[in-house]
């Protein structure tokens, strides 16, 4: 078993990334033009880094597979994104947003990393509003603050309701200038299809062209996968229709580790699902539950009638209410972590409590905050939040409560990387949600836009460069006269029409519809031996189907939308079992892996003396097992503690 | 400025300052006309003063130059625009409420207010400036005495139809020129488009009326 | 929730093109059953499954979408004669079946603009806009080195307004409703963002200049004020934001 190195460099934890930096080897500036990086995805942590390693002078060719990179899911982020900066003066500092996140995250992510995403937090927020990104302001100027789930003070900057659109927009602007620049290369509607190795070494990507169904190559002296989650695993998830797993299952293939890939966070505040044919999840701010009181009726006969329509949630007084999470959790109320939040949700709900029809739905009321600020304040705070909701369920909120329910939202879990962001591929970097590094088995609410940019902005420009140092001699490769080019292309072409033949009998939503079944029925919120197992065996059939009987109409040479879902969800049917193996492995609950087995007063039980690892997967070949290392996390400057969210102490 | 009239806001300023100068034109010309209800004597005395002197000239010269502008650079902008569109049309388009009519279809109202012009200039400018310059003689009446042309033609019942209809094209043309003229040179915003499209439609009504009632006066009295 | 849940059997004339330069032509589908809680694009799901299950020879229909939350601008239908359908506010993602009624025949066109030609049915191409946004739709500052975020205060009224032109998505409903082509919505809502914040004044002129040039470059067409743009908006941008980028231009240009 190859032995994991993290790369964490020496010295005391404040010193650690100030150290790295002082002592990373350069690249020198005339040398950088002579450089090649290919960053794929353009949400926060692709467009970001994109657009700082070009301003540095390397030539960066960015691909996505949207129609513009400012439409990456990113965008769809809400609430905000935390920062240490501690304007509103209420005790927070880098250590203790750093604390926070590692708790949040069940003590299942890497001291090291973690520290330096809080302490890079700051310059996150004046990078952004150097950019532009209008984020809310109090009358006197200077910059508001509201507070958030797992937290205890108000870290998290805001723009609306539309955080990470504006995030996003900022980057792109960003990433735009350096376009218009000719700094960076922009391939539009082009989906990676493979990475090209030379010498071991990550070399650059086969692309296919989703208008022209051109499959091409093309060289960098290093390549950044910034891809995003694969939480469209479980089909119905609050993630856009094309985000997929694919690149990293590609990455995966070749030789990069998985890490976590059980570390799945399940989202507490969603809309809940209305029927069969539904595409999508769609989330609610988790800043509803700033002011939004959760509840389920006490009585069994409430809940009964509510779901047959036969009484209102106005109906049923006060004292009949049961506000579990307020009564369960009294420090943190309605603000506890997502997946606990999340857990009681469906706790309530299997107990026979669940308000909608389908009985999976809980209530989400504006009541007694309309009581206690005025409907004006609460429409300020989240009328577009509200509008939203209405559009959607035909309910309107400021009258009746919202209902909700958790829907599969982020991956914790990723490409396995070092300190430097570094896969186990020489030459290949993930970033964002794409790699596992910074959320350990639960994430914080806004701290996704912060580690993307912490990422993109901060980090990779630096550790890159740690790479790059002695690759200015090699000489760009035009893939057009290279036979490792060219052998990656033949085989994406070949992949390519290995699907266009099988030409069966079933679309591949059916395919996909199934896989989400299997995944939210066995590896969603509570997961239990049996159910694991019965889910591997089931996702290998469903594989085998896959292959033999998926309809794909039309030519690959062209746009074809059925080709390109297909290609997606044959990785997310070997994603699924990842996952699925993973969580069989860890037999113990963290965050949002919950074990069944492993509880204990009906919480979650954590089990550090077996399981304080980073579960890194290794790629053994199709259908054959594959290999897990252990990364053990060694936490030196932090006691590891039971979470707890009742007491406050 | 370089290229700054070939930029589409460019354009677009042209038409607002042309469209602005011939807000005010049709502003002073209404002044004129009104004196015509209070005395015919009054409004002739105008129309001597304004007659064939060199500033009058100049004036008219420039009023010229202005219209030119407005409708050269309409035609441009509407050819542009046209092929902005592209070649194929939606089989279905219902706009919003809310979009005014006389927005949408602003050179064909300029087209009818083109076509009335040369009617109304044919019935007085060629029989008065023009006659005393081109030296014509034989008219019915003098060059000088518009007050008598004005009565000539308006107590005859199908002139008074034309212009009326004449002046509802201007009123519409001119309800959304005039706030868009403000909005083009960026005088506007979010408080302001509201008020601008008031005084718009109350400067237009004003401004039409008058004319429209110079017409009227004119037909009721004539004998 | 459920109350006046209902099912709806329709007829859609959608526009199907085969490629940009193709001929197009509408063709007229039926599908049965749809739930009015269902979603416009969910609806275009299940007749894109009754196309695959049919092997109907043009195939499924080609559309952009993307989040399906309403905020990546990628959706862009032309439905029953209005940018993202018969509802206002929203985008076509957004658009739910309960706005129509049984037995309703439904036009689905792509957005017809000269500056967004189409790609396949549905889908047309929008990178004009991104062109346009590398033209000067930034605040030229690197990573790094820049200022505590708390060192400009900005007035809460500049940083809300900004907040407003910022909202746009992007997604060219206001180019594809407008009877000239114009794109200055699009154009206006970054200019007027950056304008209203100290961060962009610095090259405020520049960028007022360069954008203009850009969009017109492109083939956009000259706004006339008729104002549908901020109506179909999805996000409500107002068109006194182009009041503001008529005067930064005209401010630019006077300047030099």
């Amino acid at each position: 078993m190859a032995q994991l190195d993290s790369k964490i460099p020496e010295g005391d934890l404040k010193d650690k990334w100030t150290n790295y930096k002082e002592h990373q080897h350069l690249v020198n500036p005339a040398n950088k033009r002579k450089i090649d990086i290919i960053v794929v995805g353009t949400g926060l942590a692709g467009a970001s880094a994109a657009a700082s390693l070009a301003e540095m002078g390397f030539k960066v060719k960015a691909f996505c597979y949207q129609d513009s990179p400012r439409r990456a899911h990113s965008i769809a982020a809400q609430g905000g994104i935390n920062a240490a900066k501690n304007y509103p003066n209420d005790g927070d500092s880098v250590y203790r947003l750093f604390y926070d996140t590692i708790k949040g995250g069940d003590y299942r992510a890497r001291e090291a990393n973690v520290y330096r995403l809080a302490e890079v937090s700051n310059l996150i927020i004046d990078q952004c509003v150097a950019q532009g990104v209008p984020f809310a302001r109090e009358y006197g100027g200077l910059l508001a603050n509201r507070s958030f789930g797992g937290a205890l003070v108000s870290r998290t900057f805001y723009a609306r309701g539309q955080t990470g659109q504006q995030l996003l927009l900022g980057a792109y602007s960003a990433l735009s200038r350096q376009i218009g620049l000719g700094n960076v290369e922009m391939h539009s509607r082009t989906e990676m299809m493979d990475l090209v190795m030379i010498d071991g070494r990550c070399r650059g990507i086969v692309t296919r062209n989703l208008i022209t169904g051109e499959v091409s190559s093309h060289f960098a002296h290093c390549v950044i996968l910034a891809t995003g989650g694969y939480g469209n695993v479980y089909f119905l998830s609050t993630n856009a229709m094309g985000s997929n797993g694919s690149a990293a299952m590609k990455a995966y293939r070749k030789g990069a580790y998985f890490a976590n890939p059980c570390m799945v966070q399940i989202h507490p505040t969603c809309i809940p699902q209305h029927g069969d044919y539904q595409s999508k999840l769609t989330l609610m701010s988790e800043s509803l539950r700033n002011d939004g009181r959760i509840w389920v009726p006490k009585k069994k006969e409430d809940a009964e009638a509510l779901r047959k329509g036969l009484k209102k949630a106005s109906d049923i007084p006060d004292e009949d209410r049961y506000f579990y999470l307020e009564e369960r959790y009294p420090a943190f109320g309605n603000l506890v972590p997502r997946d606990v939040a999340s857990r009681n949700a469906k706790e309530r709900c299997d107990a026979g409590y669940g308000v909608n029809n389908t009985g999976n739905a809980v209530f989400l009321d504006f009541k007694y905050a309309i009581e206690r600020l005025g409907k004006d304040v609460v429409e300020q705070r989240y009328g577009n939040l509200f509008q939203m909701y209405q559009k959607i369920t035909d309910t309107d909120p400021y009258k009746e409560p919202m209902m909700i329910y958790p829907a599969i939202h982020y991956t914790m879990g990723g490409i396995w990387v070092d300190y430097e962001l570094s896969t186990t591929i020489p030459g290949l970097f993930a970033a964002g949600e794409a790699n596992f590094s910074d959320h350990g088995a639960n994430r914080l609410g806004a701290s996704a836009l912060m580690q993307g940019l912490a990422d993109g902005y901060f980090v990779l420009p630096y550790t890159v460069q740690e790479y790059l140092a002695d690759q200015f001699n090699v000489k760009r490769i035009n893939p057009k006269e290279n036979a490792e080019f060219q052998k990656a292309e033949k085989e994406v072409k070949e992949y390519i029409d290995k699907l266009m033949k099988i030409n069966g009998k079933h679309s591949v939503d059916h395919y996909h519809k199934e896989l989400g079944k299997i995944m939210w029925n066995n590896v969603g919120m509570a997961r239990t031996k049996e159910s694991l197992e019965k889910a591997i065996s089931e996702i290998k059939a469903l594989r085998e189907e896959f292959w033999k009987d998926v309809k794909i109409p039309g030519s690959a040479n062209g746009l074809n939308v059925e080709l390109e879902k297909a290609n997606r969800v044959a990785d997310f049917l070997e994603l699924g079992e990842l996952i699925a193996r993973d969580a069989l492995h860890r037999n113990e609950s963290c965050g949002g892996h919950f074990r069944e087995e492993s509880q204990e007063e009906g919480e979650a039980k954590r089990d550090d003396e077996n399981f304080m690892y980073v579960g890194a997967w290794e790629y053994k070949g199709y259908n054959q097992e594959p290999e897990l290392h252990k990364e053990p996390l060694n936490y030196q400057f932090i006691k590891v503690q039971k979470r707890n969210y009742k007491t406050g102490k | 400025m370089k290229g700054f009239f070939k930029s589409s806001i460019g354009k677009k300023l042209v038409m607002s300052i042309t469209g602005l100068f011939l807000i005010l034109f049709l502003l002073f010309h209404m002044s004129m006309n009104i004196v015509a209800i209070i005395s015919g004597e009054a409004y002739n005395k105008v129309c001597e003063f304004l007659g064939t002197n060199w500033y009058a000239l100049a004036g008219t010269a420039v009023l010229a130059l202005g219209f030119l502008f407005h409708l050269v650079y309409a035609t441009i902008l509407t050819i542009q625009n046209r092929k902005a569109r592209g070649n194929d049309r939606y089989d279905n388009q219902n706009l919003p409420a809310g979009v005014e009519w006389s927005s949408k279809n602003m050179f064909v109202l300029g087209a009818i207010v083109f076509v009335g012009l040369i009617l109304h200039l044919s019935h007085f400018w060629s029989k008065m400036m023009f006659a005393e310059l081109a030296g014509c003689e034989g008219l019915q009446f003098g060059a000088t005495d518009g007050a008598a042309w004005i009565n000539y033609y308006f107590s005859q019942w199908y002139n008074v139809v034309i212009y009326l209809v004449w002046f509802v094209a201007i009123w519409f043309h001119l309800n959304h020129g005039f706030w868009s003229a403000f909005h083009t040179l960026g005088a506007s915003n979010s408080k302001w488009i509201p008020r601008l499209k008031c005084i718009s439609t109350w400067f237009t009504s004003i401004v039409m009326g008058g004319f429209a009632l110079t017409v009227l006066v004119a037909f009721f009295t004539a004998k | 929730m459920a109350e006046g849940h209902k099912s709806l059997n329709l007829t859609l004339k959608v526009w199907r093109q085969a490629g940009r330069n193709a001929q197009g032509q509408f063709k007229e589908y039926t599908v049965s059953n749809i739930s009015t809680e269902a979603s416009f694009l969910e609806m275009m799901d299940i007749l894109n499954e009754q196309l695959i299950e049919t092997a109907d020879p043009d195939g499924p229909v080609a559309f952009d979408h993307d989040c399906r939350e309403g905020i990546c601008g990628m959706c862009s239908l032309f439905i029953n004669g209005r940018a993202h359908g018969p509802d206002d506010d929203i985008t076509t993602c957004q658009l739910h079946m309960r706005k129509f009624n049984d037995g309703d025949k439904i036009t689905i066109e792509p957005w017809r603009s000269g500056g967004f030609p189409i790609i396949k049915d549905l889908m047309v191409d929008r990178t004009a806009y991104d062109k346009i946004m590398q033209a000067g739709g930034f605040v030229s500052v690197s990573t790094g080195g820049v200022p505590d975020a708390n060192a400009i205060p900005i007035p809460k009224p500049d940083a809300d307004e900004a907040m407003d032109a910022a909202a746009c998505i992007g997604c060219g409903a206001c180019a594809a409703t407008c009877k000239n082509g114009s794109a200055m919505l699009f154009v206006s809502a970054k200019v007027s963002q950056l304008a209203l914040l100290p961060q962009g004044k610095a090259e405020a002129a520049r960028r007022a200049k360069a954008m203009v040039a850009k969009m017109d470059e492109l083939g956009f067409g000259n706004c006339t004020n008729t104002g549908a743009c901020e109506l179909e908006c999805p996000k409500s941008v107002s068109i006194s934001h182009i009041a503001r980028l008529n005067r930064e231009f005209l401010k630019a240009n006077i300047k030099d």
